[in-house]
């Protein structure tokens, strides 16, 4: 990874899930080292701030140190979500994807 | 009672889902139930709009077809088989699996739950709305559904009546596995430890093949072979809720402590608090060991007492959708399509007397999934999509109807239009008073 910038993608998988208007992404590092630097890195402030002008609160980092793993909760990035929205992929089942392009640093 | 481990395995994850990994499951899983999951969110509330126009439908289309390909299997090797595919006609359903039985020359006695079914008394109660923040009564849309997620108690009973077809409306997903596993091992369901443990294992067993490495796989990061014959799980549950899970020797996919993890936090919002009507379960304390080839043991699930209020789901109809699709390649095609795309909104509004805002229009290929959080600069090739919510099938029909009209009248190059319509049932979420809400069990003769 010399040279190129770290990205989420390199250190962890992300599961989408929706509840509602409530985007909700698990993330999971592929080992104990990635789960420390995404501790430090991916906090809630950074995920709200790649998912910018979507978000219309606050967004909730849940850390299960058992698993290791991250839960988001993002409300408002749905726009109403599967009912509410006209949008393709109402679910935001591709916004996991989203979230594996945010650089670390 | 059962001393030994309770072999419970997934038949379905969602109304659309593959038949044929069920079919694998009852012909050599050696199961004891076999779940069929098969409500989204909206299931029921579309199904009855269903039923509204039909009173004999409104419960899942595909339940004959899943019955005709598994009883017979399920019959020869004891297995009980467990749906919500009653969906808004419970009783419907039930009439239709008996018919399926006999046509099938099967002894098979099926079990109908009902009382999800509150639209009567929801209105009563005219509590607060979640998305609205306000009563009932004020929102102006045509209330047509109420469902209440009941538990796994009726689905216990069910089972304990001697059932071979389970079939439920609205109840909590998990239920459908909580309520065989308490009746098989003896638990009190009231045990909010024991009720947790199990709300893992049907947690983890909803959603079918999201356990086995469907929606998981990527080809490079975590590639899962043989997809296409994707095995569905199953899980050999012990008295003391440990759940050693599996999928069956020559199946497609992969289960292990990477899939489990992340079907584990799957629409969880909070890990620590998974609420469903029969226990507020914790599984921030869950682990996944491995155990052999596509075996994983789970553990460390507990839970708290059970809410005193229900959750239940409205339906409401909510207009129409309409949209249509069409695609420009090569160079300048997103100026093409954002051309294309202004002249059909002017359009909309002008002649058809569309809403401005009730408008969407996407650029599929140039960043649409991301929402505006990305665009693709110069892509190959872009598919306009336009789309608009409106009150009437007439106005949905018309977005179709002039993204169409621009192979004649729009930008140069447009290929492949398609056009859709149909009608919207919004859904949003209340609570009830636990009493206020009844079920019952029936055998269907």
């Amino acid at each position: 990874m010399s040279g190129q910038t770290l990205r989420v993608d390199d250190l962890a998988d992300v599961r989408a899930g929706d509840k509602g208007d409530t985007l909700i992404l698990a993330v999971l590092p592929r080992d104990e080292e990635a789960f420390a630097v995404l501790d430090r890195l991916l906090t809630a402030d950074a995920v709200r701030a790649h998912f910018g002008s979507l978000v219309t609160g606050e967004v909730r980092r849940h850390v299960l140190a058992a698993s290791p793993a991250f839960v988001f909760r993002i409300p408002g990035v749905l726009d109403g979500g599967v009912t509410g929205s006209t949008v393709l992929d109402g679910h935001g089942k591709t916004l996991s994807y989203h979230l594996l392009t945010l650089e670390l640093g | 009672m059962n001393d030994g481990p309770v072999r419970v395995g997934a038949g379905a994850g969602f109304a659309g889902d593959r038949i044929d990994p069920a079919v694998e499951l009852a012909r050599r899983g050696e199961l004891d139930y076999l779940v069929f999951e098969c409500l989204g969110e909206r299931t029921v509330a579309a199904g009855q709009a269903r039923r509204l126009a039909d009173p004999a439908a409104g419960y899942d289309p595909l339940l004959a077809a899943r019955l005709r390909a598994v009883l017979p299997y399920c019959v020869a090797s004891g297995t009980t088989v467990v749906t919500n595919s009653g969906a808004a006609n419970p009783e419907a359903a039930g009439e239709r699996a008996s018919r399926v039985a006999v046509d099938l020359d099967v002894a098979s006695r099926v079990a109908v739950v009902t009382g999800d079914d509150v639209l009567d008394v929801v209105r009563g109660h005219d509590p607060e709305v979640w998305e609205t923040g306000t009563r009932l009564s004020e929102i102006g849309d045509e209330l047509i559904s109420a469902s209440a997620y009941l538990g796994a108690e009726p689905v216990a009973e069910a089972v304990s009546l001697g059932a071979d077809v389970v079939i439920t409306g609205r109840g909590a997903d998990p239920a459908l596995y909580l309520g065989p596993l308490a009746h098989e091992l003896g638990w009190d369901l009231g045990d909010a430890d024991l009720a947790g443990k199990g709300t893992l294992v049907g947690h983890l067993l909803e959603c079918a093949g999201q356990l086995t490495g469907g929606y998981f796989a990527d080809p490079v990061t975590k590639p899962v072979p043989g997809l296409a014959r994707l095995g569905f799980p199953f899980a050999d549950v012990s008295a003391d809720g440990t759940a050693v899970l599996g999928k069956l020797a020559g199946t497609g996919g992969r289960l292990d402590t990477r899939t489990c993890g992340e079907q584990l936090l799957y629409e969880v919002d909070d890990p620590s608090a998974y609420v469903t009507p029969d226990v507020v379960a914790d599984f921030s304390g869950v682990t996944f060991t491995p155990a052999g080839e596509d075996r994983v043991i789970a553990r460390g699930a507990t839970g708290r007492a059970r809410p005193d209020e229900i959750k239940v789901t409205l339906g409401f109809r909510g207009g129409w959708l309409g949209e249509g699709q069409l695609t420009y390649a090569g160079p300048r095609c997103l100026d093409r399509a954002r051309l294309a795309a202004d002249i059909v909104r002017e359009r909309l509004v002008a002649i058809h007397g569309l809403e401005d805002k009730a408008i969407g229009v996407e650029y599929i290929g140039a960043g649409a999934a991301f929402r505006g959080l990305y665009e693709a600069a110069d892509p190959a090739e872009v598919r306009l999509r336009v789309s608009a919510h409106v009150p009437s099938a007439e106005l949905a029909t018309a977005v179709g109807w002039e993204v169409e009209s621009l192979y004649t009248n729009g930008p140069a190059g447009g290929g492949g239009a398609r056009a859709d319509a149909r009608e919207i049932v919004a859904v949003r979420s209340c609570l009830m008073p636990r009493d206020a809400v009844k079920y019952a069990v029936t055998v269907v003769s």
